[in-house]
């Protein structure tokens, strides 16, 4: 056996490789690139607008023209469907943002102190644990009022929790561990000991970690817009036409595509995105805690 | 003992100060009052406004007054509606939302806990499979998509059920009313308390001592629902605290689509005529009966896990 010419693979790489074989996850990962960018290609290739209302047109079932119907103000239904998508994906993925740059900076900063600040600082964390987080979600939205701004701030303001414990368990641990001690002992700076070894070793649970928290903030932000405390119209998203939808139910015809269609897309997307998640912690061996 | 529960009851009451507190600041430091989106008015009648609202005095004394009120029972006044109380309109409203999140809760572990059992006595035979594509759906059908579907299809299309509303009597007809929302509030939880249970289950079944009991010839069932459902059940006890929660925020959307009378409607209205009084109120409501149940899920624990008493 010849040891040069087995090509070294980082853990990263290693971990990759297992996601790619997992075919179901796999497979979701391709079905949300594609949901993904149709979200953003369809409202540009039709020749519908998602604001253009037509009164003649309310509620049309799905035809030729309208391939998913119109909505109680006569839109097209595809195009506002894609649309809404467009802005849950955004919301999605830029409140995750938001909640990744702060729990890991927050997570760290009590993990590299440790001693009583760390202790203080976890202890916060704790008590917004056993807060009821939606409600004060609402009030802010309530005071700052409803923007998409606002929404995915907000939205990551109140989700890196988790994120947090995670970084600060892995920092801690990390600390201790003989190769920073060997690494420290042999000179190197902290920064560089932070970039070389801190940082690969913390990757994994990070991106499994936030891959999981891209459904639970759409989930919430569809959960606001439904109760129309989130994003407004003439904008729209997956739960705003959710909510359309039910609004527009009653016992003499039943709209069916008015929930249907953006509910099976909403639906697809999380179920996909926790596939992947969930993929991403099989292959990362991370220990969910 | 006692001081295990005087220990949970201080801790219900810290976390209901703290989001008291929250709740007061985010508001007051935010811009904007709830007179200011009104069509303008004289600034002598905006000043007794303010006045009658304790909005002129400086922010340490209002967050005084406003703890001072919470705990003598008075929740202040109405900005919505000028001279009513907040507890005047969020009372009559108050117990149907209580109903429904206690339904709610209590719905997903009696029906999500025997769930689990099942798919695990009968682990990957039929029944097991059924119940994990349930659970499977559960997880990626919200209850605001969930219960739309649910009427379209048993109200709608099968008149089975009724749409919407809330029994006003304790007749049959009028109790078919809370299947649906029951069902819709608590369909992801069913879902998760019964992957749990199942988790929980199979963890505990090989075991030493469920060998033992096996060999001394106790018979399956009263292995399965004495000797293991007391340990396997843990795990579904720890995701009980953060469901309480859950359930609660889902009641508001459950009432929305049903058209419940609960309190779900003063809130939200509230959110959008800014309603202080109101908003504070309701969130103190809906937070202590988080907390509330909360509680009830740690003492069940300390009775499965003398353990937990200790600490």
């Amino acid at each position: 056996m010849n040891a040069a010419a087995v090509e070294s693979r980082s853990p990263t790489q290693l971990a990759l490789r297992r996601f790619v074989k997992n075919r179901r996850a796999m497979v979701c990962f391709w079905i949300l690139s594609a949901l993904g960018l149709s979200t953003v290609v369809i409202p540009l290739l039709s020749s519908h607008d998602f604001r253009t209302q037509t009164l003649e047109l309310q509620k049309q079932a799905p035809n030729r023209t309208y391939w998913m119907g119109t909505d109680p103000n006569g839109r097209d239904l595809l195009v506002r469907t894609f649309m809404g998508g467009r802005i849950s994906f955004a919301v999605g993925l830029l409140a995750t943002a938001v909640s990744l740059a702060i729990g890991v900076a927050y997570g760290a900063t009590a993990g590299f102190l440790g001693r009583r600040t760390d202790t203080v600082m976890m202890r916060f964390v704790d008590v917004l644990y056993g807060l009821p987080t939606m409600f004060l979600v609402i009030i802010v939205m309530a005071v700052l009022g409803r923007s998409f701004l606002i929404v995915f701030m907000v939205l990551g303001c109140f989700s890196w929790m988790t994120m947090s414990r995670i970084v600060r368990g892995q920092v801690l641990s990390l600390k201790e561990k003989e190769f920073v001690e060997a690494a420290r002992a042999l000179g190197v700076p902290t920064p560089a000991i932070i970039a070389r070894h801190m940082i690969p070793n913390i990757l994994g649970p990070v991106i499994v970690y936030s891959t999981l928290t891209v459904p639970s903030v759409m989930l919430q932000e569809a959960f606001l817009s439904f109760l129309g405390l989130g994003i407004s119209e003439p904008a729209t998203s997956w739960g705003l036409l959710i909510s359309d939808g039910a609004g527009a139910l009653n016992p003499l015809r039943v709209y069916w595509w008015l929930v249907v269609f953006p509910g099976s897309q909403l639906a697809a997307t999380l179920y996909c995105l926790n596939a992947v998640g969930d993929g991403l912690r099989d292959a990362f061996d991370v220990q969910q805690k | 003992m006692i001081l295990f529960f005087l220990k949970r009851i201080a801790g219900g009451l810290l976390a209901l100060f703290s989001i008291a507190t929250l709740s007061f600041f985010m508001i007051r430091f935010s811009p904007g009052s709830p007179f200011t989106s009104e069509r303008r008015m004289p600034p002598e009648v905006l000043r007794n406004l303010e006045r009658a609202y304790n909005l002129d005095k400086p922010l340490p004394v209002q967050y005084v007054l406003r703890m001072k009120g919470y705990l003598t029972g008075d929740f202040g006044l109405s900005t919505k509606y000028p001279g009513k109380r907040v507890d005047e309109i969020l009372l009559p409203s108050f117990g149907t939302s209580i109903q429904l999140g206690v339904l709610g809760f209590a719905f997903s572990l009696l029906v999500g806990i025997p769930l689990g059992i099942l798919a695990a006595a009968r682990q990957n035979k039929f029944s097991d499979h059924a119940a994990s594509s349930i659970a499977l759906t559960g997880i990626c059908v919200p209850n605001f998509l969930l219960g739309p579907l649910l009427v379209m299809i048993f109200a709608l299309y099968q008149k089975w059920l009724p749409v919407a509303g809330w029994p006003e009597n304790f007749s049959p007809d009028e109790l078919l009313k809370l299947i649906l929302p029951a069902l819709t509030l608590s369909a992801v939880h069913i879902a998760y308390v019964s992957r749990l249970t199942r988790a929980g289950m199979l963890d505990v079944i090989h075991k030493d001592y469920i060998r033992t009991a096996r060999a001394k010839g106790v018979d399956e069932r009263t292995v399965f629902l004495k000797h293991a459902l007391k340990n396997g059940i843990t795990p579904v006890l720890s995701y009980a605290g953060p469901m309480a929660a859950y359930v609660i925020t889902g009641s508001v959307v459950v009432e929305k689509v049903f058209n419940i009378p609960g309190m779900g409607q003063h809130f939200i209205d509230a959110v959008f005529a800014r309603d202080d009084a109101i908003l504070m109120g309701a969130v103190l409501i809906y937070s202590s009966l988080v907390i509330l149940l909360n509680m009830m899920v740690d003492v069940g624990y300390s009775f499965l896990d003398p353990r937990v008493r200790l600490t």
